[in-house]
Order: structure tokens, then C-alpha cells, then sequence
């Protein structure tokens, strides 16, 4: 099954399969189902990572989460987590 | 995994748990491999006992440690070994163990391929009984592959075969990658490196730098094919190979052993990279405090890479192939592919070499294969 496209107007969450530990420059994720590894580098988009589920759609986490010059930047990270199914749409 | 240079000091400054946390289960094993890391064959007295390795799984779980690398000795010759892995994934720790297969009956196969959160590693060091059981003894061969049929008919999806490179099964990786595809299994390869009962046999069972660049070539042209970031020290050729491209020992990398000794890494069972023991207060302090891995954790000078072009790919390469064929930490690597470990090393003297502190090798080598 490919992985659901990024598109900030669905819900996403962070994949139920993922591991995420917290390090000095942002966090690690596993993801025990295709054993991908991931570096995120900022405390910004790790929060943002945790609290997605929390959120209708991504563009709302994004707008409440996040301050308005670093949005586009989020969204890209955002949709590379997405193609490595880190977060899924749920 | 891929890692720009910026994320790559971090990584060599630590962690805050392992990446990659090797367990070595038992010294026991009813094998005598030639390269055995670990010198194993008879079982310590002194070995983690059940309540304490079910404890250690319980703390490495708080901190959160993704997967456990779980190998020994034999790891299945452990009686509680079912109940130490479930263990380990009923807590969200992957699995992934290293077997001979000797163990691995159709009764065992399907309940493994009955949990989630593992993976098993079958390994060979050849595609065929004659190249294979050389290296790891008479009848090895077919007991793994019995056990590799048995995963199989059990519906275990994606089990690995593992090999580790010498100069024979190095001609051999076009018949290895059809066999793991045979059986819908992934090919896992390891970089034969001279430690445990490796330090005698690696003079004569390393790949010659021409067969290290075919290797190399054909890694690049597969990035499908598992090397457990292996062979780092032959990304000078061309492309960086997948992985993160650095020695991680102490760093994201460290081993516990079955006494419940640390080392830096699985590769250095030696008392100069041993940082402590998990008995008195756990993992976590040994893997956060211990003054080996500070020393470790400090930027390193690339010494006398310092003028090679290509220290970004490489690093210098493997601390353990340096430590244990008597070269510096700050020496290129004996295999540097532009010759530099080799001119080392011919100014070095054998004799002199460092020998693993612990062996645990039978005094007598085992006859027929049972
Ligand atoms: S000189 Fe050092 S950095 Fe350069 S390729 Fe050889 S081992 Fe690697
Ligand atoms: S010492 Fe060698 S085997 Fe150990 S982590 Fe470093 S490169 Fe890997």
C-alpha cells in the first residue's frame, strides 16, 4: 500500500506503529512496521508531531501550533514523515 | 537512515539511549565459527539470570530503546530465551536475533512467526555446505537451511539471511541474494572484522581491496541489501553507502554481554572498551555517565586521515578493525580503501596485537554436528 499523499486539509496523526524519544536536538522516531529511522531536528516539529492527533486537519495544527514564517517549512516536514508513514491520515 | 554532516556531530556527541543496543544473550553455542566475535562456546557461571534480564528489558524499554539486536553465543540455548523476547515485544522493544539455526524446529519457527516487533537473522558464510561450513563447521550449513525451510513454511515474511564477508563468499553474493530471495528472505551482509576468535583468522579471511571494490560496486547498485551500516569504510570509492557512515561505538552503538558487561560496541570485548556493568545500577547509568564513553562521545581528531580527501565518507572507519590489528584510534583503517591501513599496518607487528581479555572458547573443538 503506498502512503497517503501529504494533504495539510485531512486529519493526520502520528502512526500508532511509531516510537518517538525525545533527544538534545529534537527527537528520534522508529517505525517498527517498515523499520524506518528519523531524525527530527527541531523541539518545534516534535511537538507538533505528538499533538497532530489532536487536530481536525494538519492546516490546523499548523496554524495553531506554529508561527506563521516557519508554516511552509512544517508542511514540508510534515509531508516527508507522510511518505515515510511515520503519520498516517486517521 | 542517511545523515548530513551537521546531524552527524550531534549523533557522535550521544543520545540519550542507543540506536543500535546489541545483547549478547549467552556465551554458549554449539557451534565453533572460526570468526566468532565473542569467542563463545561454553556458558558463563555468571550470566544474567532470568528475573535480572527481564528487569534489564523493563529499563531499556523506559528509555525507550527502539530495537534490541539479540545474538551470543546461541541465544536460543537459553531456556528462558522465549520468555526474555516476548518480554522485550510485549513492551514495544523490537527484536531482531541472530541465530545459527541449529535450534530453530518447525514448533519454534511458528511462534515466532507468530509475534510482532521481530526479526530473525539466520546466518551462513556461504552459499553452499563446502564454502560455508569451513567457517562455522561440519553439518552448519544444512541446519540452517533446515531452519531457514522451517520460517518459511510457518509464513514468517522477510526473515534475513545473514553472511559475513570473507574472500570466499565474497564470489558468492550474486548466489546468496537468489538464495534470500528464494525464500522471500531479505540478504543481510557483515564486514568480517578481526575480533574474538576473528583476530586469527581475519589475515587470511579478509576480501583483498580488489574484491572490497567489486563489493562496494555491487552494494551501490542494491541499496535492497541490509549492512547494518558495515561497510562505511568503503564509501571513498564512490557513493556513501546507505547508513549512517560513522563509527558508532559508545555513540549509537554500544553491546551488553551476558554477565551484563558494556562495551562500546559487539566488536570490542576488551577491557579498554568495556564501560561498566549493569548490575549495580542498571543500563542507563553505565550508557550515560561512564568515562569510556565521554572519552568517546569527545570530538575526535581525524589524525592521520587529517590530508585524505575523503574523511567526511568514512571517518577513519572501524575503531575495532584499528584496535585489534595494533593500529591508533586516530590510524586509518586497516582496509582504508586508498592502501593507507595497509602501510600501516606493515610497520606494525603481529605479535603484538591485542588479544580479546575474555574467551570463552571450548578447549577442544566439536566433533559431528548433532
Ligand atoms: S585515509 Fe582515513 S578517511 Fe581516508 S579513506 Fe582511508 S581510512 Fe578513510
Ligand atoms: S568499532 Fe567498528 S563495528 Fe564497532 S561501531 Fe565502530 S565501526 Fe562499527
Amino acid at each position: 500500500m503506498a502512503p497517503d499523499a501529504f494533504d495539510p486539509a485531512r486529519p493526520w496523526r502520528l502512526s500508532p506503529e511509531v516510537s518517538l524519544r525525545d533527544e538534545p536536538f529534537g527527537a528520534l522516531a522508529y517505525h517498527h512496521g517498515n523499520r524506518r529511522l528519523v531524525f527530527l531536528r527541531s523541539t518545534g516539529l516534535v511537538a507538533l508531531v505528538r499533538r497532530l492527533g489532536e487536530f481536525a486537519t494538519a492546516a490546523d495544527a499548523l496554524g495553531d501550533l506554529v508561527a506563521p514564517s516557519e508554516r511552509d517549512r512544517y508542511a514540508r516536514a510534515l509531508a516527508t514523515l507522510a511518505a515515510g508513514e511515520l503519520i498516517g491520515v486517521g | 537512515m542517511s545523515a548530513e554532516s551537521g546531524l552527524r556531530d550531534r549523533l557522535e556527541g550521544g543520545l540519550s539511549a542507543p540506536i543500535c543496543l546489541t545483547w549478547e544473550l549467552t556465551y554458549a553455542c554449539n557451534l565453533a565459527c572460526t570468526h566468532c566475535l565473542s569467542s563463545s562456546g561454553r556458558r558463563d557461571p555468571d550470566e544474567l539470570t532470568t528475573a535480572e534480564a527481564l528487569a534489564l528489558v523493563d529499563e531499556l524499554a523506559a528509555m525507550r530503546v527502539f530495537y534490541l539486536n539479540v545474538g551470543g553465543g546461541e541465544p536460543m540455548i537459553r531456556r528462558d530465551f522465549f520468555d526474555i523476547v516476548e518480554h522485550a515485544v510485549e513492551r514495544r522493544v523490537g527484536v531482531k536475533f541472530s541465530t545459527n539455526g541449529t535450534r530453530l524446529d518447525a514448533a519454534a519457527a511458528r511462534r515466532l512467526a507468530g509475534m510482532d516487533y521481530l526479526d530473525v537473522q539466520v546466518s551462513i558464510d556461504g552459499a553452499d555446505a563446502a564454502t560455508s561450513d569451513p567457517v562455522r563447521g561440519a553439518g552448519s550449513y544444512a541446519a540452517a537451511r533446515r531452519a531457514m525451510d522451517h520460517l518459511a513454511e510457518a509464513g514468517f515474511a522477510g526473515f534475513k539471511v545473514s553472511v559475513v564477508v570473507t574472500r570466499d563468499s565474497v564470489e558468492q553474493l550474486d548466489a546468496l541474494e537468489a538464495l534470500a530471495l528464494s525464500y522471500g528472505a531479505e540478504l543481510r551482509l557483515a564486514r568480517l572484522r578481526p575480533s574474538g576468535r576473528g583476530v586469527a583468522v581475519w589475515d587470511a579471511l579478509r576480501p583483498t581491496a580488489a574484491q572490497n571494490r567489486r563489493l562496494h560496486a555491487w552494494l551501490v547498485e542494491r541499496p535492497h541489501v541490509l549492512t547494518g551500516d558495515s561497510f562505511f569504510h568503503l564509501s571513498p570509492l564512490g557513493e556513501p553507502l546507505e547508513g549512517l557512515n560513522l563509527c558508532g561505538a559508545g555513540r549509537v552503538v554500544c553491546l551488553i554481554d551476558p554477565v551484563g558487561d558494556v562495551y562500546a560496541c559487539p566488536f570490542v570485548i576488551h577491557d579498554r572498551f568495556r564501560a561498566g556493568n549493569v548490575r549495580p545500577g542498571g543500563f542507563g547509568p553505565v550508557w550515560r555517565e561512564s568515562a569510556l564513553f565521554s572519552e568517546l562521545r569527545a570530538p575526535a581528531s581525524p589524525g592521520a586521515c587529517a590530508s585524505c580527501g575523503s574523511y567526511d565518507a568514512c571517518r577513519g572507519g572501524c575503531l575495532a578493525a584499528k584496535f585489534f590489528t595494533g593500529l591508533e584510534a586516530s590510524d586509518p583503517d586497516p582496509e582504508c580503501v586508498f592502501g593507507h591501513g595497509e602501510r600501516k599496518l606493515a610497520t606494525t607487528r603481529v605479535e603484538l596485537r591485542p588479544t580479546p581479555s575474555i574467551d570463552h572458547s571450548r578447549a577442544v573443538a566439536l566433533g559431528r554436528l548433532r
